[in-house]
């Protein structure tokens, strides 16, 4: 066998480079960082489950009684079958088994995403019911938290520049004043003016009554439509929190030695806000961007009530209502997933975002 | 007033012969407590390829002045008088756009704290880069990325540095490199003048040899004028062809840096010179009595009087004394000189 010695023209070895480069990432990253990010992940999520598994035991409290008193109550006399009855239901809830079976049903069930049924709205599942629910809140928080954020970073990063058009500081009174009041308030404030003394939205809902969800644009314009007040309400709260915080590290940036120095190079105005000063304030900004997301869930259960907004958090209203301990155990365990996945994602993406944080060991 | 000062002489030929001269400089800070003169009326003039060190105590006004000469002086402080010419360009009348266009260009800054005057989410070569896409006076004119790559490379290269470190990330660096990088910025776009304002400050012993001796053979390279400003005496000595005085945010005295050592003549740049420790023979260690003065109330006549050994009573307290050339080529503000004319 002869070696073949290729000369590579200088184009590929740039690309061999890469690839070397790739290699090494996927050997360092992979390997390493982002592999012990997940097991922490898991370790997070296993924990939150057996606490939430072990809480609502200490309570004493028998939900299938509960459930079956409330229905006794309701009829006006407790039936002769009552304790066999609650007994049927236990078997069929698997209640009856002993605790550490229980608890490996539990997590056996959670690993596959199994929520269980529910008890108030039985026999349809928890699974069933949340999703439902999820796709609304995630719809309407999910582009109101991107959207806050990404209005109020702009505008903080504005007002903590000393070259932006002078009317800009005008905004900072009003955004501190609204950051100050809480979302529930304004989504009041926004019902009584925009729904009921001017008619202008729908006074609650995610959509008409009487109309059933389906794709067409008529159902659309009215889903956008229902969730301009809910919101605009949480737009307006929360643009001030992003805002103040983007501009103190904007003032901050402001004195850093690179700043000067950047000034110094007679760079254009544009450049040295952009590439600059807010890459750099941006970071911190980020991180609680990606928190913020993490609550999305349970961000807006107060607005969701107030408007009657067919998402999570009003499911969960209605489940503590009916004291539905499964259904509230869902939601604790959805919120808990995606809580630890935000922060996840978090660990993940920011030494991409800031090259000084390195994907080490531990 | 009519004798010849650096200031009328360079009057008179501002526009050609030098690169920059300075002009009764002023620059004031506007405090609550009231206005801080931290420069105050300096003038001075720099030839091509001339090397200049200010030298002072902090707080004598060394960097507000590098800052004015870039026009970065940041309120609360104002340049409230004078005048920098910058090639025969009167630069404190410029809108900011023109000014924009002459820093790197004309006048670039060698900074202070290295350590963190590079943009620590920024590659090196993008920093490098960004400078020379800023100035490019023509938009058709803007290099390729394989031109600006090699414009990189070769500026790297020219400081010391291997085309690697472009790649780099500045937290990746060491100090020395991260000076050097500094360096590769303010020669990109072949300055008139290079202001390195304590350039050295922060790196050890062995580094910043190394980094004024780069800085040298850039400024050679340049022909251009350099205005080095420091408080390492020893440093200065090695690298200057003259050398000033600051004190109070005034300058007390500029000569050549051999006369200076030699026979220094203010009292002030008498006593710095004189604390310098010596390695040949043994003496007690000197120190220059007293404190530098607040600048928000300075001592009435001469700033240096409180402190001097050559006080003259009735006059120095009294009366500021001008700052004028009393031999060839050396200046000086003291009434021990008031009589002499060069």
């Amino acid at each position: 066998m002869t070696e073949i010695v290729v000369e590579r023209p200088s184009g590929t070895s740039a690309a061999a480079r890469r690839m070397r480069f790739a290699q090494r990432f996927f050997v360092a990253v992979v390997g390493n960082y982002v592999f012990r990010r997940v097991l922490f992940f898991l370790f997070v999520v296993w924990l939150a489950s057996t606490v939430i598994f072990i809480i609502p035991r200490l309570s004493g409290q028998d939900p299938v009684k509960e459930k079956l008193l409330l229905e006794a109550q309701r009829g006006g006399h407790l039936q002769s079958g009552f304790e066999d009855m609650a007994r049927t239901y236990q078997k069929r809830f698997g209640l009856d088994r002993p605790i550490w079976i229980q608890y490996r049903n539990f997590i056996l069930d959670l690993a596959q995403f199994d929520l269980g049924p529910s008890i108030a709205f039985f026999p349809r599942t928890v699974n069933d019911i949340l999703m439902d629910s999820l796709v609304w809140t995630i719809g309407l928080l999910g582009t109101v938290t991107i959207l806050s954020f990404v209005i109020g970073t702009l505008s903080g990063a504005l007002l903590g520049w000393p070259r932006a058009p002078g009317y800009f500081k005008y905004l900072f009174g009003p955004l501190l004043t609204l950051s100050a009041i809480p979302f529930y308030l304004l989504a009041l404030l926004l019902v009584f003016l925009f729904a009921f003394r001017f008619s202008i939205f729908p006074l609650f809902g995610g959509y008409g009554i009487g109309k059933v969800p389906d794709f067409s644009l008529d159902f659309a314009l009215q889903v956008l439509r229902h969730a301009i007040l809910p919101a605009m309400s949480i737009i307006l709260a929360s643009i001030g929190f992003w805002a103040l915080g983007m501009r103190g590290m904007m003032v901050t940036m402001q004195g850093s030695d690179f700043m000067v120095q950047a000034e110094a190079k007679g760079l254009k105005a544009g450049r040295i806000f952009l590439r600059y000063a807010l890459r750099n304030a941006l970071l911190p900004q980020t991180t609680a961007l990606a928190l913020s997301l993490g609550t999305v869930l349970t961000g807006a259960v107060l607005v969701e009530v107030v408007f009657r907004y067919p998402g999570l958090g009003n499911t969960l209203y209605q489940a503590i209502r009916l004291s539905d301990f499964f259904i509230i155990r869902g939601f604790v365990f959805a919120v808990i997933v995606s809580l630890a996945l935000a922060t996840l994602i978090v660990d993940i993406t920011y030494p991409l975002l800031d090259p000084r944080v390195k994907y080490r060991k531990g | 007033m009519t004798s010849l000062t650096a200031a009328t002489a360079a009057r008179s030929s501002a526009s050609s012969e030098h690169s920059l001269v300075v002009e009764d400089l002023r620059v004031h800070y506007d405090t609550p407590e009231g206005v801080i003169k931290a420069v105050d009326g300096v003038s001075l003039a720099l030839k091509p390829g001339e090397r200049l060190a200010l030298v002072g105590e902090s707080g004598s006004g060394k960097s507000t002045l590098a800052m004015a000469l870039m026009r970065l002086t940041k309120a609360p402080g104002r340049i409230v008088a004078g005048h920098i010419y910058l090639g025969g360009k009167d630069i404190t009348l410029l809108e900011e756009p023109e000014m924009r266009q002459l820093r790197l260009n004309e006048i670039a800054l060698v900074p202070q704290g290295a350590m963190n005057s590079l943009n620590p989410v920024m590659r090196v070569k993008h920093q490098i880069i960004d400078g020379i896409l800023d100035h490019v006076a023509d938009r058709k004119q803007t290099p390729d990325s394989h031109e600006l790559e090699e414009r990189v490379n070769r500026l790297l290269a020219r400081v010391g540095l291997s085309p690697e470190v472009g790649r780099m990330f500045p937290h990746e660096l060491s100090g020395g490199m991260k000076q050097r990088v500094a360096m590769a910025i303010a020669i990109s776009l072949s300055p008139r003048v290079i202001v390195a304002d304590e350039p050295t400050s922060a790196l050890d012993v062995v580094v910043q040899r190394q980094i004024m001796q780069t800085l040298g053979r850039l400024q050679q390279g340049l022909d251009a004028a350099v205005i080095l400003i420091g408080h390492d005496m020893g440093l200065v000595a090695q690298f200057a062809n003259r050398v000033g005085v600051m004190y109070a945010g005034k300058l007390v005295e500029l000569g050549p840096v051999q006369q200076i050592f030699t026979e220094p003549l203010h009292p002030y740049t008498k006593l710095l010179i004189e604390s310098l420790p010596n390695l040949e023979e043994k003496k007690k260690f000197i120190g220059i009595p007293g404190l530098p003065p607040t600048l928000l109330r300075l001592p009435s006549g001469c700033v240096f009087h409180p402190r001097c050994p050559s006080f003259i009573k009735g006059t120095c307290e009294t009366v500021a004394p001008h700052y004028q050339e009393v031999r060839p080529e050396r200046e000086t503000s003291c009434h021990l000189y008031a009589g002499v004319r060069a």
